[in-house]
């Protein structure tokens, strides 16, 4: 029932915006909400409650009570009485089996209480054990709100900003209007933000609908404002959150037609809605009983007006048919009303103050919680501070017939509470935790005094002596999308990915890196490096330049071996170790200048290796540059018998075993391309590893397939580079090794240079080696075709005895590869192990050498 | 943790930018006992107050700095980059931090 024009109504009735509600159509006008327009429509039933399915009705109408959420496109939980109106919105109740009016689930009103009282999840439903299955799956279709969509993928998107504010005001009320203004005369930045529509004000940056969402640590106070999240960092902060009227406690509080009466101010101001026939007005302020100056000029009649003020009713009840207002019936006397408008006076809204460190306190003249003593940088202006007109302070509780709602977000009744403090729960904060009470959508909104008040009189005594609950965000509710910003799945892909598409690679992760598993055979393209040529882009791996004159030192301090004494143009592998002895990366350096070395780490270990150089280098301030090429040089490797012949092609330099000898590196061109080609041998043939600037990488890469065609060349994969390392007995650090490795655990006592004075992790190596170890990495064999699981169990003496790092079928031995740790004792050439595989025992030998080309004649061939 | 961080390069930041790499620890001098060399790896004072500690500015100009932050409330006292180069003279194993521990009482 719309009422004709009025001065001030928000809405604009030159257009008409149209919306679905279970699927029929609703026309509302712009500037209506959701909620609005349906009342204005004639609904008075906005959803049903959380445990016993009553019929609720807007009742705050100003986003603060659980009344009226409904699922808007899809999204739960949405307040439809502060959600603007948009044309085509498909709006939808929930929690709701059937439909608003008639809800299957209301059964649990009429016949469920003795099944649910309080706690009720943990005493019934229990027992028999075995149906619990049953009960599970029918309780997890009941319980809850609203539904989440599982199909909808991606349907918006979030975004989170970091911003600064000289002053943020929260709450754009008079009281935070002044405050931005005298603050922007100021001449400082101010933010306002606030739920509502605010007018312009000169100077102050207005962020509406926005929402604080609390006050963190360090003063952020995050602001949701639909699709993003603004995390504000700001010098001053002013809370002008304003004050929440609060309903009385009394039998029939919940039923629809019961509204406080800024919702009705609402209704009648800003949508020019008839909120009801005939009403009556009980409050505890002069705010509450203005509400019947609306109410009469809104055509309404007000059969009875109650100020608490001047007397405290016996008692107080509301009669309902069919869960709506029907009489009020205050000390023996019934008033025949559809509308009860109620209010226990204000409460100011402190709990963004709490959380920024305010200490609250009970005041009990007034029967409210105020905040005293704001932290540096926080101010409380207008209501929320507690400058609030004199009010009386309601009963905890008016007598008379029927539940009395304490809790309308979690159906939490005065006789729950009762029987909570009854069972023990006598510290507030844990009788909050079992009723539940202020834990609901409202977050104590329209719960928190009222059952502090409540919770003093069953204990006898003072309000003041209950304390409260600890205020915490979330203040305002907050979609999980805002909260998780947007979605982000950052993958690194090398200048040469999409030949590798093209080539129809499959890709998989490694770290962040996008990288070809194979190009279809990985068997194959593994034994075709051992036959003839194999291509495969490296890029991944970590690169970096250490430069400058302590260069050479620096890199003796970091690894257990020597590079003072490498010469120029040669090349060493490294390990890395923390202090603790422990392996952390591995890789290869060049020496490529008296004071320039080329280092490369594994490709998942680059970001910290240069976080580690460079710390180390803030500690001992050697002269020397750390520079990291991951990105700008790309790397691939031509490994095979016939890799000499394809490189001969494709440069100048002499590529003979004298003039590229194995271990060295030589800057030359290479297809015209300037590259500093590494020989090493990761995969156990001959190999070269071109590494070169990342513009060229599709062109080098088409080169060498163009011209070692006819050398039958052939792309392979990181799975049958894995195969190929693997009978070269290599080891992958994190594949092979753990946080708990050490490298003489590892098979490689010679890389330990015990008698340099001294590198990162000499000193536990030493105690290492004088304590001995408990398990060593060996590699094994096995004849008969089984392939035991990486991380299966090596069985000594029917215990578990030790675990299998790596296990591959080798296409070019026939037989089934793989690394392991072994006790010590067993860490002999051909013992015989038993590894666990599918159940079964299966025996394995131990092998200490490469299982293939053991002496690298190959690789230096 | 949600602070601001002043980068003595880039200025206050958000924390989330930074990595924390622990107190600054004082590395031993010479070949260490067993215990010397266990308290250095595994021990922290692990103060309830001002301690000296190690950051990474990872998502910004990548410089390690040293932080004096109180533990207890996350304020942050001053930062500073590590002391200049030291002249290519001094002896290249200098094992020791340039930045000395600062026992907190």
């Amino acid at each position: 029932m719309r009422l004709p024009h009025r001065e001030g109504e928000r809405i604009d009735r030159s257009r008409v915006v149209t919306f679905s509600f279970e699927g029929d159509r609703v026309e509302a006008f712009p500037g209506d909400t959701i909620g609005s327009a349906l009342y204005a429509a004639g609904r008075r039933v906005f959803s049903r409650s959380f445990k016993y399915h009553r019929p609720r009705g807007l009742l705050c109408c100003s986003g603060a009570c659980p009344n009226c959420m409904m699922a808007v496109d899809r999204r739960p939980n949405v307040r439809v009485c502060v959600e603007p109106v948009r044309e085509g919105a498909r709006v939808r109740a929930q929690n709701v089996l059937g439909s608003l009016d008639r809800d299957f689930l209301s059964v649990v009103d009429k016949v469920g209480g003795p099944f649910t009282p309080v706690g009720f999840y943990y005493r019934t439903m229990i027992r028999p054990r075995r149906l619990w299955p049953y009960y599970e799956r029918f309780l997890r279709n009941v319980a809850g709100l609203g539904r989440l969509d599982q199909h909808a993928r991606r349907s918006r998107r979030f975004d989170t900003e970091h911003r600064r504010a000289e002053v943020l005001v929260v709450g754009g009320g008079r009281a935070g209007v002044d405050a931005a203004r005298a603050a922007a005369r100021d001449g400082l930045q101010v933010v306002l933000v606030d739920e509502r529509e605010v007018t312009p004000i000169e100077g102050v940056e207005v962020l509406t609908p926005a929402r604080a969402i609390g006050v963190y640590e360090g003063g952020l106070v995050p602001v949701d404002a639909g699709d993003v999240l603004y995390r504000f960092r700001a010098e001053r902060i002013v809370i002008a959150a304003g004050a929440i009227e609060q309903p009385l406690i009394f039998p029939g509080n919940d039923l629809v037609g019961v509204m406080l009466p800024e919702g009705v101010r609402r209704l009648v101001r800003d949508f020019s809605v008839k909120p009801g026939e005939a009403a009556m007005v009980v409050s505890a302020d002069a705010a509450g009983l203005e509400v019947g100056e609306d109410l009469r000029a809104a055509g309404v009649e007000v059969a009875e007006t109650i100020d608490l003020r001047d007397r405290q009713p016996r008692e107080l009840f509301a009669h309902g048919r069919r869960g709506r207002v029907r009489s009020v019936v205050v000390d023996g006397r019934e008033t025949v009303c559809d509308l009860l408008v109620m209010s226990g006076g204000r409460q100011p809204a402190y709990s963004l103050l709490a959380q920024a460190g305010a200490r609250v306190e009970y005041d009990s003249s007034r029967g409210i919680l105020v905040p005293r003593e704001l932290p540096a940088g926080v101010e409380a202006v207008g209501t929320v501070a507690g400058e609030l007109e004199p009010a009386a302070v309601p009963a905890e509780s008016y007598g008379g017939d029927g539940r009395c709602f304490l809790c309308i977000c979690e159906d939490v009744t005065e006789k729950d509470v009762k029987r909570a403090i009854a069972e023990g729960f006598d510290s507030i904060e844990l009788a909050k935790r079992y009723t539940t009470v202020t834990m609901g959508p409202c977050q104590g909104r329209l719960c928190h005094v009222p059952s502090i008040r409540l919770f003093a009189r069953e204990h006898e005594t003072d309000a003041g002596s209950i304390g409260t609950t600890t205020a915490r965000p979330p203040w305002a509710p907050v979609s999980l999308g805002v909260l998780a910003g947007r979605g982000h799945e950052p993958a690194k892909r090398t200048s040469i990915h999409h030949r590798h598409k093209e080539l129809g690679a499959t890709m998989m992760w490694t770290g962040m890196w996008r990288r070809p598993h194979s190009y279809g055979d990985p068997e194959g393209e593994a034994r075709h490096v051992h036959e003839a040529l194999g291509l495969i882009d490296v890029s991944t791996l970590g690169k970096l330049l250490v430069a400058g004159p302590d260069a050479a030192a620096f890199l003796e301090m970091l690894y257990p071996n020597r590079f003072a004494d490498l010469k120029v143009g040669r090349i060493r592998y490294g390990v890395l170790q923390t202090d603790a002895g422990r392996i952390m990366d591995d890789g290869t350096i060049g020496r490529i200048g008296e004071d320039h070395f080329y280092v490369t780490t594994t490709s998942t270990g680059a970001d910290t290796v240069i976080e580690w150089f460079e710390w180390w280098n803030a500690v001992w301030r050697m002269d020397v540059e750390i520079v990291n090429l991951t990105g700008a040089l790309c790397a691939v490797n031509a490994a095979g018998p016939r890799a000499r012949e394809l490189l001969g092609r494709l440069t100048d330099v002499d590529v003979s075993n004298e003039g590229i000898r194995y271990l060295d590196a030589k800057e030359a061109h290479v297809a015209g391309v300037p590259c500093l080609i590494l020989r090493i041998g990761f995969v156990g043939e001959l190999g070269y590893e071109l590494h070169f600037p990342s513009p060229y990488g599709e062109y080098l890469w088409d080169t060498l397939l163009e011209r070692g065609a006819d050398l039958d060349i052939r792309p392979f994969g990181l799975e049958p580079q894995r195969i190929l390392r693997l009978e070269k007995m290599h080891i992958l650090v994190g594949q092979d090794t753990d946080s708990e490795s050490n490298v003489l655990a590892a098979g490689m006592p010679w890389i330990a240079k015990l008698d340099k004075d001294d590198f990162v992790g000499k000193w536990a190596l030493e105690q290492v080696g004088e304590r001995g170890f408990r398990e060593q990495l060996v590699g094994f064999e096995m004849a008969n075709g089984t392939v035991p699981l990486e991380g299966g169990q090596i069985v000594v003496d029917g215990r578990p005895g030790g675990r299998v790092t790596s296990a591959r079928l080798s296409p070019h031995l026939g037989r089934t590869i793989g690394m392991a740790w072994v006790p010590p004792a067993l860490a002999e050439e051909d013992t015989e192990i038993r590894i666990k595989v599918d159940g079964r025992l299966e025996p394995a030998r131990i092998r200490l050498k490469p299982f293939f080309d053991p002496d690298g004649e190959r690789l230096r061939s | 943790m949600s602070f601001l961080l002043p980068c003595p390069n880039c200025g206050p930041r958000d924390v989330n930018e930074f990595a924390y790499a622990g107190e600054v620890t004082q590395r031993p001098r010479a070949a260490p006992s067993q215990r010397e060399l266990s308290a250095y790896v595994y021990f922290r004072r692990n103060v309830a107050g001002v301690q000296r500690e190690w950051w990474y500015h990872r998502f910004g100009c990548e410089l390690w700095f040293v932080a004096e932050r109180d533990t207890r409330t996350n304020e942050v006292l001053g930062t500073e980059l590590p002391p200049e180069k030291t002249p290519a003279a001094t002896p290249v194993r200098s094992h020791e931090p340039t930045i000395p521990d600062a026992p907190v009482a």
